[in-house]
């Protein structure tokens, strides 16, 4: 529903604007250029995208992904201290981070998703405080190689298509921070 | 340091091919099953694109894209985001197809290493489209009130928006 409302009012927008700009005939041209664009776009991203596909599936299989598990381990006791003594729990939580770290988005969901339900069994179907800190984590992206990102622009002709690394994991790493910072301080407010 | 940067593909696909091999792992259909699965999630990832393409294209030929980035750009250019940014912004926390859209359109536009494009890469890259996560896992939970997730997911992004573009301004 949302997204036929923001699809809606972006076409009639632009035909409002084309109309006062007089940038009429140009409007159905854009259109399908647009059409023909996203095929394009797919095309370029794709192959890197597979190959990323294919190496995180690799670092899964080859249990690289679960030792980064229990890496996380200590410091998601800290975050989650009601949670960290029920394994149950605990498991699926610290897949979902590094399913998130290591971009295998397919598998985080239902990781994080089962650490959800478990988390608001323990506090009888309310958003907890851990809980909204599980949807914060997972809302701030923390993605060690930013795949799409990186063939999007080497498909755009970047010379070095990897040199945001540092500045996306500065920026997510504040990000979560500050995600974080914020869902204590309400929580701290409501009380 | 550039060097780490250059070889940091190849680097990345040697460490986990050589882990992989320790391990004995079967290495080669692992990589072909991802690359599959990879497939899938690119043509579940087209029909959204094709439809939302021509929408920002159209907007973009319209000056509706510039009038907005116009309009944004006081409060924009307070938080030190380049205005071409302030739609991506919008668009990021409701819709990664939207989003994807307007961010390469950005960067093929303005340049892939231009300042606007870099950022334009950057916020991409350290975000998520919060309300779709949002409701995932509180429908998935059976969560009615969400309490303050949603205003601390929200200041989550807009510390992302605001940091993506200060890292590019200090660090290129």
């Amino acid at each position: 529903m949302l997204m036929g409302a923001i699809w809606t009012s972006m076409v009639v927008i632009s035909i409002f604007f084309a109309c006062a700009n007089g940038t009429a005939s140009e409007l159905g041209n854009a259109a399908l250029e647009g059409a023909e664009a996203s095929l394009e776009f797919c095309i370029s991203v794709g192959g890197a995208i597979c190959l990323w596909c294919g190496v995180m599936e690799l670092m899964k299989r080859c249990g690289l992904s679960a030792a980064l598990g229990r890496i996380l381990r200590p410091p998601l006791k800290r975050l989650f201290p009601e949670s960290a003594v029920r394994e149950e729990i605990m498991e699926p939580l610290a897949a979902n981070v590094s399913a998130n770290l290591l971009g295998l988005g397919n598998a985080a969901t239902p990781m994080g998703i089962r650490a959800a339900k478990g988390m608001s069994k323990l506090s009888g179907g309310n958003a907890s405080d851990e809980l909204c800190r599980l949807v914060v984590l997972n809302t701030a992206s923390i993605q060690l190689v930013p795949t799409t990102v990186a063939a999007i622009r080497a498909s755009c002709g970047s010379q070095t298509p990897f040199d945001i690394l540092p500045s996306v994991w500065i920026s997510s790493t504040l990000s979560v921070v500050c995600g974080l910072c914020a869902a204590a301080m309400f929580s701290r407010l409501k009380k | 340091m550039k060097l780490v940067c250059d070889l940091i593909v190849p680097l990345i696909l040697a460490a986990v091919g050589i882990c992989a091999v320790v391990r004995k792992t079967d290495v080669f259909p692992a990589l072909t099953q991802g690359a599959a699965d990879g497939l899938k999630t690119l043509c579940e990832m087209l029909p959204s694109l094709a439809v939302l393409f021509p929408a920002i294209y159209m907007l973009r030929a319209s000056g509706a894209l510039n009038a907005i980035a116009e309009a944004l750009s006081p409060v924009l250019s307070l938080l030190g985001i380049p205005p071409e940014l302030g739609v991506l912004a919008l668009l990021r926390p409701i819709s990664g197809g939207a989003a994807t859209a307007v961010g390469a359109e950005l960067i093929a536009s303005s340049g892939a290493d231009s300042l606007v494009g870099r950022t334009a890469a950057v916020m991409l890259g350290s975000s998520e489209t919060t309300f779709y996560v949002i409701a995932v896992y509180f429908g998935a939970a059976g969560v009615k009130k969400t309490r303050w997730a949603i205003p601390a997911a929200l200041c989550a992004d807009l510390a992302v928006f605001v940091f993506s573009a200060l890292c590019v301004r200090l660090l290129y």
